[in-house]
């Protein structure tokens, strides 16, 4: 739905009527306002504005001890808050060079490869909600509804995890746990096939996103488009495997790649992204090593409670975990994981006190975001919310 | 390449280029950190982006810092972050200033990501990004009248005092 230059400068000289897309409309998905100047049903340029739900995390993280920051990455992209919880203790173990057992490596894949298909599943399913396709919604929730029901059995939580330590891991996953990875397992492959043959051949489905909202390579490195958004415009850029973290160089997977950038390919890219989390998850369960599920870490893990009933040093430790009285090296560090929509890094400087002296969040959604007007520009405003819901554009990670 | 490979590599391509001491190198954990004056920076970043062996062409993030207890003339900071995703190389630069001038140059002109960035760090540091198509707050609303992140703002409520370090024994 591209318009030629010279068809822009005649509809220049037309009048246009201004319509406000949001704040809140069932359509954007979040809170997201976009004002729009319309010709007719043809948007003509948009200026998106930001910052319904800014909650100053990067402030607020400068007054909390290292341990009490991890709540606040739940509340970034919502929709797989355990990457943002272990790419921040990552942040932190890289700070203090802490040395992270492989058992507790491969449980953190699992986790995190779990919270990327529940991620892929969100976005996936509505945009074919989005094309009028509601069946597969509401089909493949429920899978992201036993993806969740795992996470509570390891952490007690779903939505905002809050999962894992700096330096491992709260607890073993217990039999429950296995046994409910297990039946997610066993059953999901079906499930994402059905789901793959209900929509992605769909006449209708292809007629409403092929060549939509399409991206160029050199538009996607213009403004650092990163994760699957980037990937469908054809970069192969997944810090998964460029800078890996986490053991992820033991696992084998593919890096699917697109060729236009368009809304299909976004979508292409995220269902083939979690078969091949499905990938590694199987192989994380096959090669599980042995041993602790956290590092030796006494100034951040907590110790045992039976330790800390029993004996001194364990006491004092957990007090002054609890009270955030441990010191931290001077420095600073950047450290990114592969969210789940795009590039999510930590840049941290201590001066060595209790808390972070400055902490940068690099949000994906945030820097891609601003592409959208230009993205936008020229289609119908029913393909904008087609192309808004499949960049992934999560409002808690937005604003921060 | 090892980070001090890389960091050397890249400090003799800038001495070449824009002379002796244009860049202080530093090594922060895996990355090369480039502290450069703040007049060349448009400069460098360009040279960065084009230049055929380094070609950054990714600028992974940039943000604002302020260090009160610095040097006036040391006291703002901008941090940013270039990546070459064909060959895996990942460098840091960073500029200081006094408060009296936050006038930076633009690079939006460079990089498109870099308009809401610029904005962000408006909004949080009042930093002035000259040639800035849009500059304008992002986050906060437009009514406020003094920038949030600086430190001379604490957090919480001035008036309350039980949270002090020296209660803690710090």
């Amino acid at each position: 739905m591209e318009l030629k230059e010279k068809e822009l400068v005649e509809l220049a000289e037309k009048n246009y009527s201004v319509l406000n897309l949001g704040p809140t409309h069932p359509a954007t998905h979040g809170i997201f306002q976009n004002v729009l100047k319309m010709d007719g049903e043809i948007i003509i340029d948009s200026e998106p504005t930001i910052g319904y739900i800014h909650r100053a995390f990067e402030k607020i993280a400068e007054r909390k001890p290292y341990n009490q920051i991890t709540t606040l990455t739940d509340r970034l992209n919502y929709c797989s808050s355990p990457i943002n919880n272990m790419a921040w203790h990552m942040t932190v173990e890289k700070l203090i060079n802490a040395e992270i057992p492989k058992r507790a490596q491969y449980m953190r894949v699992i986790i995190m490869e779990l919270s990327r298909i529940a991620d892929h599943i969100i976005c996936d399913t509505v945009i074919a909600v989005d094309t009028g396709a509601a069946t597969g919604y509401f089909h493949l929730f429920q899978y992201r509804e036993m993806i969740y029901e795992i996470f509570e059995e390891i952490c007690g939580a779903r939505l905002t995890t809050n999962i894992g330590r700096i330096g491992g891991l709260e607890r073993d996953f217990s039999t429950m746990a296995w046994e409910k990875i297990q039946k997610f397992m066993s059953k999901f492959p079906a499930a994402l096939k059905e789901f793959d043959r209900l929509v992605t051949r769909n006449r209708i489905f292809m007629d409403r996103t092929i060549g939509v909202g399409s991206v160029s390579k050199e538009m996607a490195m213009r403004y650092s488009f990163s994760g699957p958004n980037m990937r469908a415009a054809g970069i192969d850029y997944d810090v998964r495997v460029m800078n890996p973290y986490c053991s992820y160089e033991d696992f084998e997977f593919d890096i699917p790649v697109g060729t236009s950038g368009d809304t299909f390919d976004r979508f292409m890219v995220r269902l083939e992204e979690m078969w091949q989390s499905y990938r590694i998850i199987e192989q994380a369960i096959a090669k599980m090593p042995e041993g602790r599920y956290y590092g030796d870490v006494p100034d951040f893990y907590l110790p045992q409670k039976e330790e800390v009933y029993s004996s001194m040093e364990a006491l004092i430790y957990h007090f002054k975990i609890v009270m955030g009285e441990n010191d931290v090296p001077k420095g600073e560090v950047y450290h990114s994981v592969e969210g789940g929509n795009g590039e999510l890094g930590f840049y941290l400087i201590s001066d060595g006190g209790r808390t972070p002296f400055r902490l940068h969040i690099r949000r994906p959604c945030f820097i891609y975001y601003q592409s959208y007007p230009e993205i936008i520009k020229g289609g119908m405003l029913s393909d904008a919310i087609l192309t808004m819901s499949s960049m992934n554009v999560i409002a808690g990670e937005l604003d921060a | 390449m090892l980070v001090n490979e890389l960091g050397q590599l890249v400090q003799d391509k800038l001495t070449l280029n824009f002379g002796e001491g244009s860049s202080k190198l530093e090594y922060h954990y895996d990355f090369p950190v480039f502290i450069v004056s703040k007049d060349k920076l448009y400069d460098i970043l360009t040279f960065l982006k084009e230049d055929k062996d380094l070609s950054f062409k990714y600028l992974t993030t940039m943000c604002g810092v302020q260090f009160p207890n610095a040097q006036p003339e040391l006291e703002f900071g901008l941090m940013y972050q270039l990546h070459n995703m064909e060959k895996n190389y990942r460098i840091r630069l960073k500029v200081f200033m006094p408060k009296s001038d936050l006038n930076m140059k633009s690079i939006t002109t460079i990089w498109s990501a870099a308009n809401w960035m610029e904005r962000e760090a408006f909004d949080f540091y009042g930093f002035n990004f000259i040639g800035h198509p849009n500059l304008k707050r992002i986050l906060n609303m437009e009514e406020m009248n003094y920038h949030p992140m600086r430190k001379e703002y604490p957090l919480e409520d001035a008036t309350r005092h039980d949270k002090e370090d020296k209660y803690f024994g710090r």
